[in-house]
């Protein structure tokens, strides 16, 4: 019988059938960070376990490290106990360990695949609902909780239900001034935030094909947004191109056996999915999220839709509240809405590709006057280092922007990086939740072109007809 | 882990549509590096204003449905981050049941590993535990008949049957899995002929 990518990742990592539909399953990788993981080391001290496979580990800090004045002390003694934390477990039971003085050191979803840690076929687990990103490689990530992530130090395995498999193919070409976050917003605002709970997602079809792995990653790191705890795209030349020669990638004698067993995981002709959404990618244009959810988007081109215009009643209050919230009225063009501060950066995207995209737009530009701060954090300091070498550093900050060290940074506001109450954010990051990005303010998820253009004109706007 | 088989009590009603972890626990009240001591933070935006000060009337505090163990939601509930400091909140508070349409996926597993059980039910369902839980009546939650039960209304609801087990005998699941370790070897020894190269 035909198979699904994901059916043969599934099946290729049973390590016994429990009933019908549960197994459990060998966990390859495991990307440990500073949040999700204490709790899960002190419970191994508590039992007296140990962990299965060091080797299988890469542990660094992100969400909480600051992205300036790196050399001053940290001012939270609570982040500085989380972090010290983290050093010390990854010490105590021999972990690979990035230290934030570290160039490789960045956000677990960036660092992973730039270190060829992430690879086709494996299984990828992270405490972070964005593990979904490594995906990209046609590897099976997911987030996991806490006691997840003991389990797996313990065992290196789960006990895993399996998820239905869900096909959204983007057909056409991606029209100019529009990119892989814009392809993702596009498909959460079609099939809604629960609109792929239970299953996993691959996509497919063209515009797919032709997004490069940057533009995969973010496609598949918004995949959690979507409801899917995994999203999968299948390996190909660009997969293996990117992966070659990187540290934890096969070796030269290894590396023909990789490639062709990365090439057989691709789904079969003819295998079924529970769920196919076909979108016309030539249709997509630049979004702009103006409520609370993921889901809430609207073309640049539109308006805050009417109240009334959402059948759900439940969705129509939502909707009241959420616009309330946003301090927004329904029937606003979204080029009306004032933008007061500007984040490019987080595990969506702040790879190398998308600060060239910034900078596309912001070169020989200036931020405008009324903007408390436009900032952009890159996603590892390997990218900070190239983004250099390649001059864009100084075109940000020639332009007025901020040029940071690498982390989580204002995608979820637990480190000094926040916005204030009743700021609007044009934010590349991935959730626009209440009081996500520092208590009242307010997020609008863009592409990273128009996050820059936002900054120049100091609201929304078309970045085509910039 | 904390058995659980059936509770008996009045719910808190929250039917609000797409709630997100970090409505349920904001991001800055995860450093601590504890699983205790989150319920004083749980629904910080839905308790507090801006200046912090309490938000008369919210449902989660005041006396109405004090020591309610049942929280009744809305649907996708648990959506977003992968933050167990959100069912441990929810537990800190008191909760040992969340009964709504659907459940973010990796919230409700996170949830079992936690004790509480988490009770798909259609919306019409909801709907009305909602107006009982208004009203004060108390609701009864039968994991093992997979039942709830509130005045003459009856709810029969689906569950996992390893789920289920491990609900009902508070089941150590690391402890579990480890009787599986001769499995494990050999799936590794297997795996590391084929795939060496995951293998350092």
């Amino acid at each position: 019988m035909p198979k699904t990518m994901y059916d043969k990742i599934w099946e290729g990592h049973v390590v016994e059938q429990r009933s019908d539909n549960v197994a459990l399953l060998y966990i390859d990788r495991h990307l440990v960070h500073e949040v999700t993981s204490p709790q899960a080391f002190e419970g191994l001290r508590v039992s007296g376990r140990t962990i299965r496979r060091p080797d299988s580990i890469i542990a660094v800090p992100d969400h909480n490290v600051p992205t300036k004045d790196r050399h001053k002390p940290n001012p939270d003694p609570m982040s500085t106990a989380q972090l010290a934390a983290l050093e010390a477990n990854a010490k105590e039971f021999d972990l690979d360990y990035i230290p934030m003085d570290d160039v490789r050191q960045g956000i677990v979803h960036v660092v992973g695949p730039e270190l060829g840690f992430t690879q086709p076929g494996v299984t990828l687990v992270c405490g972070d609902s964005h593990t979904s990103t490594h995906g990209a490689f046609g590897a099976l990530a997911f987030g996991i909780g806490t006691s997840e992530v003991e389990h797996v130090l313990a065992t290196q395995t789960l006990v895993l239900k399996k998820s239905k498999n869900m096909r959204v193919t983007v057909t056409g070409e991606l029209p100019v001034g529009c990119s892989a976050k814009d392809v993702a917003l596009a498909i959460i605002g079609r099939i809604g935030t629960a609109g792929g709970t239970g299953h996993v997602i691959e996509y497919a079809g063209p515009v797919i094909e032709a997004l490069s792995m940057e533009g995969r990653m973010t496609l598949c790191n918004m995949s959690i947004e979507a409801g899917a705890r995994a999203g999968l795209v299948a390996p190909d030349e660009k997969t293996f191109e990117y992966l070659k020669g990187r540290p934890y990638a096969p070796k030269a004698g290894q590396w023909d056996a990789a490639v062709s067993y990365w090439a057989s995981l691709r789904s079969d002709e003819g295998a079924k999915f529970d769920r196919e959404v076909l979108i016309d990618g030539s249709e997509i244009v630049p979004l702009v999220t103006w409520g609370t959810s993921p889901e809430d988007v609207a073309p640049v081109t539109g308006t805050i839709p009417l109240v009334e215009s959402f059948k759900d009643r439940a969705k129509q209050e939502g909707v009241v509240k959420a616009l309330e919230y946003m301090g927004l009225a329904e029937g606003t063009p979204i080029t009306d809405i004032k933008v007061d501060r500007v984040f490019v950066g987080s595990c969506t995207n702040s790879r190398i590709e998308d600060l060239r995209e910034a900078a596309a737009v912001i070169k020989g530009r200036k931020v405008a006057g009324h903007i408390i701060e436009a900032m952009i954090v890159p996603g590892s300091g390997l990218v900070k280092e190239q983004a250099e070498a390649e001059g864009l550093d100084k075109i940000f900050t020639e332009a007025g922007f901020e040029w940071r060290e690498p982390g989580c940074s204002m995608c979820l506001a637990m480190n000094p990086d926040k916005a204030g109450p009743g700021e609007h954010v044009a934010s590349t990051s991935n959730r626009n939740f209440v009081s996500r990005q520092g208590p009242g303010a307010r997020t609008h998820l863009v592409s990273p072109a128009m996050a820059a253009a936002a900054a120049i004109a100091g609201h929304f706007v078309d970045v085509r007809d910039f | 882990m904390e058995k659980f088989t059936k509770i008996s009590s009045i719910a808190t009603p929250f039917p609000r549509v797409n709630v997100d972890t970090d409505i349920i626990i904001p991001a800055k009240h995860l450093k601590s590096i504890k699983r205790t001591g989150f319920g004083q933070f749980a629904f910080e935006s839905v308790r507090f204003d801006a200046d912090g000060n309490r938000i008369e009337g919210n449902v989660f505090d005041g006396e109405r449905y004090k020591g309610a163990q049942i929280l009744i939601a809305g649907d996708n509930f648990g959506c977003g981050s992968s933050r167990e400091h959100a069912p441990w909140a929810i537990a800190d508070m008191g909760y040992r049941c969340i009964i709504a349409p659907t459940f973010a996926d990796i919230f409700a597993g996170n949830c079992v590993k936690n004790g509480i059980l988490t009770v798909e039910l259609p919306q019409d369902a909801v709907d009305a535990l909602v107006l009982a839980a208004e009203g004060g009546q108390v609701i009864n939650v039968d994991l093992e008949e997979q039942v709830v039960v509130c005045g003459n209304a009856r709810y029969e609801f689906d569950y996992n049957s390893e789920q289920k087990e491990m609900l009902m005998q508070g089941l150590d699941e690391i402890g579990q899995t480890l009787t599986a370790k001769a499995a494990i070897s050999n799936f590794e020894a297997r795996q590391q002929r084929m795939t060496p190269w995951l293998y350092r």
